[in-house]
């Protein structure tokens, strides 16, 4: 799994690319915290356009995304969530602890 | 009485986190035969992934053990997908299913039984300690229109 962080207009954005299951998860959410551990952003952005395939990993690295937020004074949300894992994320109820963004289309 | 499949596939493998992604799409290449649509392939993969990774990480804790999984197609379209271990077993099945419960780490989310119930039609779980457990789940899968 393939994690890109890009900075723009105050919004720190990481892309990730690929299967997000058990298998690749713990390397994800490593990426993840490592990335903003040194950018310290207020605003996260979690873009799944590239996520292939999703199960409940994905779930556990969204709300440690948002507790890391929290913890530095910010906040996270979801974008460009495929039709796959969105279900998911809708069995789980997830958007009571992180949002997701219909309109984020594009780059 | 126990009614025969119109087809199964059967396979082992050792739990190794790399197999997930093996496990689910095998049983996926397998259920296209039932012609189902892209959500219903979704939703197969993903309730395989969840029971696979329970086997993974919750059976064998300290060791690497054996893995099967089993697909069959019955009567009506019906898939029914087995994952079995011979691990250490769940001591308190129904405290296992609830949301949010998990003994797993902080890369787990404790939400794997309730997906495999939302996305299947039926789920079996039956485990003894020290012996193991197997997750039985069933999906219909429509037939469509212009189906031949």
């Amino acid at each position: 799994m393939e994690v890109i962080s890009t900075n723009k207009e105050r919004i720190y954005t990481l892309q990730f690319r690929g299967e997000l299951d058990h298998h690749n998860a713990k390397e994800a959410i490593r990426q993840m915290e490592l990335k903003l551990g040194a950018a310290l952003p207020k605003q996260l952005l979690l873009d799944f356009a590239g996520v292939t395939f999703m199960d409940s990993s994905g779930i556990a690295l969204a709300v440690r995304a948002q507790r890391q937020m929290t913890a530095l004074g910010g906040n996270a949300a979801l974008c460009n969530v495929p039709p796959q894992a969105r279900k998911v994320f809708d069995a789980a109820g997830i958007t009571r602890m992180v949002p997701i963004l219909e309109e984020e289309k594009g780059k | 009485m126990k009614v025969k499949p119109n087809n199964y596939i059967a396979m082992e493998f050792l739990s190794r986190s790399v197999n997930e992604g093996f496990a689910r799409t095998a049983v996926a290449a397998f259920a296209a035969q039932l012609d189902p649509t892209l959500e219903e392939i979704g939703d197969i993969k993903t309730a395989v992934s969840e029971a696979v990774t329970n086997a993974i990480v919750h059976a064998y804790p300290d060791e690497l053990g054996k893995i099967s999984v089993r697909a069959a197609v019955f009567e009506g379209n019906v898939l029914e997908i087995t994952v079995r271990d011979w691990g250490c077993g769940i001591a308190d099945v129904e405290k296992a299913r609830q949301p949010l419960y998990t003994t797993g780490g902080e890369e787990r989310s404790g939400m794997g039984f309730t997906i495999m119930e939302s996305f299947m039609d039926a789920l079996i779980v039956r485990s003894k300690p020290q012996k193991g457990t197997v997750v039985t789940m069933k999906r219909k899968i429509a037939i469509r229109s212009g189906r031949r």
